[in-house]
């Protein structure tokens, strides 16, 4: 018994391709490890990020766009299939600055971004102006970054609904399973793990920091390495936030997380005490009055990083119906991922807007 | 305060105040971190306080009134000790950070003591979550720390050795209960006999039975209505509680009250030992979780040891033995003695807590608690800081939830400000049941600091170096 | 619902949701919110639900209290004080 697709990594990544080729009618099994992995897609800050992503690549630039132009579409969705709220808001997004030199390159990133990928409403708000938009900051902020199209979501909740949406529509949610080999041939892939035996037609990579391994078993490759972030996440709190913000936001039940931090430690998911106080000293910088707010909990991720940041999105050519798939805002490109990439995947074969993202850019020698 | 310790220990209970004189008395330095402002853990809750009230010392009753000399003999001591002191984060590399008059310190130590002690089994029932229910810990908390008690009709139900003897504080208090509902299973009953012989073959072990047949005798002589073998227990109420309906044998009763103290047991506390990544072990004797430990209170962590009822239920008096163990095995750590040294101090200990345990299966049997309590009914609430029925669980471990960790991404189970203390045990049952795995297989929350919540201010001005 | 075994007056002074109570030296907020006949102590954020201290020792969170204007504080681990000035947690606390 064989499938149409077997996507490999239940996480957001894997769990929109796998809904959204359901959804077309594909026989989908997605294949997923145990309750303890290092499952990106539950260390996610939850934004739809659209305003600085793709400085240097103007299609990540526009396929982010996409993606937020498809979200509400996606949160419907779930809601439809399974009466999930993913907690879907597009309020606005701020990137707040806390010194002139924050500004001065703030405001050249969103020139560059302007004249390389578009307009697409982002502006610069000087002190006042930040102020009027968001009662509660401290003297620290000197102003801010605002795109009208950023927003948020609740990332456990979406992955909670894309896989009970994947069972609505007769998909196999497979946990438990590792891979340990994927036998290839064009079009045709049996994947293993342990005494178990999955085949195929068109197969997924999308298994997040254990992607490098599994890519070359058909021909690609992923060279993403972890890239820890830490996140405080308060008690519940009544509501003083709408706008998402690229380092706290607040979510619907009210609680506010706080970020973030980018270590290369490796794969250690251990929380550290200074990166705890740096993540909360800067917070208290942006809202002094969270200096009152409790903190409940404290988690670590791993960030699934290609070696620009930017996704790989990529079809084997050595065996045809293989394609990898990973980035690090797999909440952001839920949408896209579910609605614009699956539907290509299955068609069989990834169009020109998505060459850019191919491993093969990696392969120019830095000057 | 950024100091460094010989050792460090956590909880002033009776394994905790054990340890700390036992080392202080060494020499060591040591320092005990306790979150109440004063010693005794639970099991001596408010013993120094309580020596100023001589009739609620007699209604409390001798076992309790001993714990005054542990705390006596730790003011003698000369130990550090910091009360008011929330302990949140342990790093394995023996760091401590904790909380105490809104400002966050670190302390450092060569060997850690985690002494934290117990907690409530939870009691998952319908209208559990009402305000008029609490456990019979908390009652007797309130009778230790502040000589107060029920001053209307109330109902005690559940099982263990613990809600019996509140009852017969109670009592000796002129606190009458309107009823006791017992909870413990007809096959218990028999069941436990087979491990009678081995409690009675070891004095404390007949002294421990001695006490709770006194207590059940002590019961039967008030008069107080006792229902045996109690289940299908429904709390009722809207906004509070009204009355208790539950089955006794074959006969359905119900009574009006406005208190209900629940109590089927003490487990583990669990959050410490977890957070450090120390290794846990499903002990299906007590039906709980338990950390791996070897004879001295060695955890799976170097460094890290854990005593008393936080390394497996044994009982006060075994926790004060088990804190001592632990002191030796410190002091052999930090090179003041020996191996062969130790040994030899530590034997009077080891047959002391091994004596202290006599008793203990026979207990464990006997009391062991309902399927209901441990896997409640899909309408039950498990996770009261969330408002998380079973229900909930069982239907994402139905679309292919294997464990807690996934079970709380999807459901916020765990995420309140009780961080899964509440839930955790019933969540893991839950989920063995539904995938008819062990509840090792299923595995636990992954448990993080902070322990307890710490605000954001402090977190921002600490020293971190 | 509760009763003090002990007959000698409290002295210490405090307030709740604006009433003034009295309390006993060695009483938590909670034992003496209690005592003092409080049915409830908050009302929980997630669906308004009336809520009582539980465990009594810092385990289950339900004693959740705003004390001197700073809210979700645990009543059962705060030893009350004179002129403390207590008040119902109805909901999710608010800091801005």
């Amino acid at each position: 018994m064989g499938y149409d697709l077997i996507v490999i990594g239940g996480g957001l990544v894997g769990g929109a391709i796998a809904w959204g080729a359901a959804t077309k009618g594909a026989s989908v099994a997605l294949l997923d490890q145990g309750d303890i992995a290092y499952r990106a897609a539950r260390g996610n800050f939850g934004l739809v990020w659209v305003q600085s992503k793709g400085a240097g690549m103007p299609a990540y630039a526009h396929w982010t766009r996409t993606s937020s132009e498809l979200w509400p579409d996606l949160a419907g969705a779930m809601a439809g299939a399974t009466g999930v709220d993913v907690a879907l808001r597009q309020p606005g997004g701020l990137a707040f600055c806390l010194s002139d030199e924050e500004m001065a390159s703030r405001t050249a990133l969103l020139h560059r971004m302007h004249n390389e990928s578009g307009d697409i409403g982002t502006r610069m708000l000087g002190r006042d102006e930040v102020r009027a938009m968001v009662p509660g900051l401290g003297d620290r902020v000197v102003g801010a970054s605002f795109c009208p199209i950023d927003g948020h979501a609740n990332p456990l909740y979406l992955l909670r609904a894309l896989h009970a949406a994947l069972l609505q529509h007769d998909g196999a949610y497979l946990p438990g399973r590792t891979v340990d080999a994927i036998d290839a041939a064009p079009h045709s892939f049996t994947v293993r793990c342990g005494a178990e035996r999955f085949t195929c037609e068109k197969l997924v990579i999308a298994a997040g920091l254990g992607s490098r391994d599994l890519a070359p078993m058909v021909g690609l490759s992923m060279p993403v390495t972890p890239l820890r972030g830490q996140i405080l996440v308060t008690e519940r709190l009544r509501p003083f936030l709408d706008y998402a913000t690229h380092v706290i936001r607040q979510t619907a039940e009210g609680s506010v997380m706080l970020g973030d931090s980018q270590e290369d430690v490796g794969f250690d998911t251990a929380t550290s005490a200074t990166v705890m106080q740096d993540i909360a000293a800067r917070n208290v910088a942006v809202f002094p009055a969270l200096k009152d707010a409790s903190i409940v909990r404290v988690w670590a991720a791993l960030r699934v990083m290609s070696p620009d940041g930017f996704p790989i999105y990529e079809q084997s050519a050595q065996y045809p119906g293989a394609f990898a798939t990973t980035c690090h805002s797999g909440v952001t490109l839920a949408g896209a991922h579910a609605l614009a990439l699956a539907p290509a995947i299955l068609a069989g074969e990834l169009p020109e807007r998505f060459a850019p993202f191919s491993s093969r850019r990696f392969d120019v020698p830095s000057a | 305060m950024n100091e460094a310790w010989d050792v460090v220990v956590v909880g002033a209970g009776p394994a905790g105040l054990a340890a700390a004189t036992l080392l202080a008395e060494q020499q060591a330095r040591v320092v005990l971190l306790d979150e109440q402002p004063a010693v005794g853990g639970q099991i001596y809750r408010g013993i120094e306080r309580a020596a100023e009230h001589p009739s609620l010392l007699t209604a409390l009753g001798p076992d309790y009134v001993y714990g005054a000399t542990l705390a006596a003999r730790f003011r003698a001591s000369g130990a550090a000790y910091r009360p008011g002191s929330l302990v949140w984060q342990v790093t394995p590399g023996r760091e401590v950070w904790f909380s105490a008059d809104g400002s966050s310190h670190l302390v450092r130590a060569d060997a850690v003591i985690l002494a934290t002690g117990a907690m409530e089994r939870p009691v998952p029932l319908p209208g559990w979550t009402l305000p008029g229910v609490m456990t019979a810990g908390a009652l007797q908390i309130m009778l230790k720390s502040s000589g107060v008690v029920p001053g209307e009709p109330f109902v005690v139900a559940g099982s263990g050795p613990l809600l019996f003897l509140l009852v017969q504080q109670y009592l000796a208090a002129g606190a009458r209960p309107a009823a006791v509902l017992d909870t413990t299973a007809r096959a218990n009953e028999w069941r436990a006999l087979r491990h009678l012989p081995e409690a009675v073959a070891d004095r404390a072990g007949r002294r421990d039975l001695a006490k709770g047949l006194m207590m059940v005798a002590g019961l039967r002589r008030s008069g107080i209505p006792r229902y045996r073998h109690v289940s299908d227990i429904r709390i009722e109420g809207a906004d509070a509680v009204t009355g208790i309906a539950f089955r006794s044998g074959t006969t359905q009763h119900r009574l009006a009250t406005r208190l209900v103290a629940l109590h089927e047991g003490v487990i583990p506390a669990q959050q410490m030992p977890r957070s450090i990544g120390c290794a846990f072990a499903w002990d299906a004797a007590q039906q709980c979780f338990a950390p791996v430990l070897d004879a001295w209170g060695n955890s799976s962590v170097d460094g890290v040891m854990i005593a008393g009822d936080a390394g497996g239920i044994g009982g006060a008096r075994a926790a004060e033995h088990a804190g001592r163990l632990a002191a030796f095995e410190a002091l052999r750590r930090l090179g003041r003695i020996d191996a062969a040294r130790r040994d030899a101090l530590a034997t009077d200990d080891r047959r002391a807590r091994q004596s202290q345990l006599a008793v203990r299966r026979f207990l464990d049997v006997l009391y062991a608690p309902r399927d209901a309590v441990l896997r409640p009914a899909d309408d039950v609430v498990v996770c009261r800081c969330e408002e998380i029925a079973a229900g909930a669980v069982r239907d994402v471990v139905r679309q292919g939830c294997l464990g807690p960790n996934q079970a709380k991404a999807f459901l916020r189970a765990g995420m309140g400000p009780c961080q899964g203390r509440l839930c955790g045990p019933v969540v893991t049952e839950l989920i063995a049941q539904a995938r008819g795995v062990g509840q090792d297989e299923v595995g636990y929350y992954r448990i993080r600091s902070p322990l307890k919540p710490v605000t954001v201010g402090e977190l921002a001005a600490m020293e971190t170096e | 619902m509760f009763r003090r075994l002990d007959a000698t007056p409290g002295e210490i002074r405090f307030t709740f949701d604006g009433t003034e109570q009295i309390a006993r030296p060695g009483d938590s907020v909670a034992v003496a919110l209690l005592a003092a006949g409080e049915p409830s102590l908050r009302d929980t954020p997630v669906s308004g639900a009336p809520r009582a201290p539980y465990c009594m020792m810092g385990v289950c969170f339900d004693c959740l209290v705003e004390i001197d204007g700073v809210g979700n504080r645990p009543a059962c681990l705060t030893p009350v004080a004179e002129g403390m000035q207590v008040r119902r947690q109805r909901g999710a606390r608010g800091v801005l």
